[in-house]
């Protein structure tokens, strides 16, 4: 895909703020977008920068790893509606079949944002595995989704997500965030958290 | 009247009654003529995930979003799921239909395969899940029927174990 200022690698990506491209990508949205949050600062984050008020937001509270394939059965299951999972680097790295699952099903309505800070920010910043040379990019490439892509800076990101909103996917956009803490803490009421997002996507 | 489909036709048959349109698995050689037959029939959207809890978390999805799934995997399979079971289907009260076809009993030739298999019921019972062991081809309609209805109206999840009783489970080559 033709981007302007697109890295080739995850080390030539500016080192974003989650909350700040959270905000981003939410104010982008037509309302009618699901997002699904993977656990932990991912999560607080997307509650954050919808002030917890966004109806089609699913908030994960524990399966880690599983914010791509919960966002691939919506996408399957309603193939008009455009749907985000945003997942973090350990997050992803549990569960990278899905990549290939996701390309395999050539979901054309779904685009995964991963927030990568190369660590588990949450259990006290030990290093994942993105810190020491893996390139969740990369990988996702291999694994056949081909409009995979590293944001350059915020004004890339913001790029991307247009593109991805418009244009058929899968996508993957790789972001390389700080260790800033999350804005807020999700609410933890699972079956409130269900019911609001299943009237959001006009499930009743 | 004698029941003429064999077992694998009926789950099929019972699955669409119900509108569980979407099928993902983790293969199996037990499983392998229930694929074949949902996959030969274009009323199921049915693949191939890398991992049963993947599986899993896509049926979830596709549950919140409207349309039904199962889960199919063998025993190994589903000892790698109480995580997902406990945190994401049980308390967000989101179904989870699963087909397990056991090993580990009944001839079993693989000692890891025993071990494993003696994991099974009880994470399903320390979660509550509904579960049946299908063993008599004459109560397989019934037991797969009204699971799934119960099922949806409870929001709660339902495993069948298909034993080797049911299917003639793996056999022992030298």
């Amino acid at each position: 895909m033709a981007l302007t200022n697109q890295p080739l690698t995850r080390a030539d990506a500016k080192v974003m703020n989650r909350y700040d491209i959270t905000k981003r990508l939410v104010d982008m949205l037509h309302h009618d977008e699901a997002v699904i949050g993977g656990i932990g600062y991912t999560n607080f984050d997307l509650w954050a920068a919808c002030g917890g008020k966004r109806p089609q937001n699913f908030y994960m509270l524990g399966s880690m790893g599983l914010a791509v394939p919960i966002a691939l059965g919506v996408a399957l299951a309603q193939p008009q509606r455009k749907v985000f999972a945003l997942e973090g680097d350990g997050s992803i790295l549990m569960q990278l079949g899905a990549l290939s699952t996701v390309a395999s099903r050539a979901a054309k309505n779904l685009c995964i944002v991963i927030m990568d800070n190369g660590a588990y920010q949450i259990t006290g910043g030990q290093k994942t595995q993105t810190e020491m040379g893996a390139d969740i990019v990369a990988i996702a490439k291999a694994s056949g989704i081909a409009q995979s892509a590293w944001a350059a800076d915020e004004d890339a990101f913001a790029e991307l997500i247009a593109r991805s909103l418009k244009e058929d996917g899968p996508w993957l956009i790789g972001c390389r965030i700080d260790a800033g803490k999350p804005k807020d803490t999700t609410e933890r009421d699972p079956v409130k958290i269900r019911e609001t997002f299943m009237r959001g996507i006009a499930v009743t | 009247m004698a029941e003429s489909r064999a077992w694998h036709e009926i789950v099929r048959d019972v699955l669409k009654q119900h509108n569980v349109s979407l099928v993902t698995y983790v293969p199996d050689n037990v499983l392998r003529p229930l694929i074949q037959g949902i996959e030969s029939d274009p009323f199921f959207t049915a693949f191939a995930c890398t991992r049963e809890e993947e599986a899993i978390g896509i049926t979830a999805g596709a549950w919140m979003a409207g349309t039904r799934g199962i889960v199919m995997m063998q025993t190994s399979g589903f000892a790698t799921l109480p995580n997902v079971l406990a945190s994401l289907n049980v308390p967000f009260q989101i179904p989870a239909l699963m087909i397990v076809s056991e090993r580990g009993t009944l001839g079993e030739f693989n000692i890891g395969q025993a071990l494993v298999a003696r994991t099974m019921r009880p994470v399903l019972d320390s979660l509550a899940i509904e579960t049946h062991t299908l063993t008599r081809l004459d109560e397989v309609e019934f037991i797969v029927d009204r699971s799934i209805v119960q099922a949806v109206a409870t929001k709660a999840s339902a495993c069948f174990i298909l034993s080797p009783l049911l299917t003639g489970g793996k056999v022992f080559a030298k």
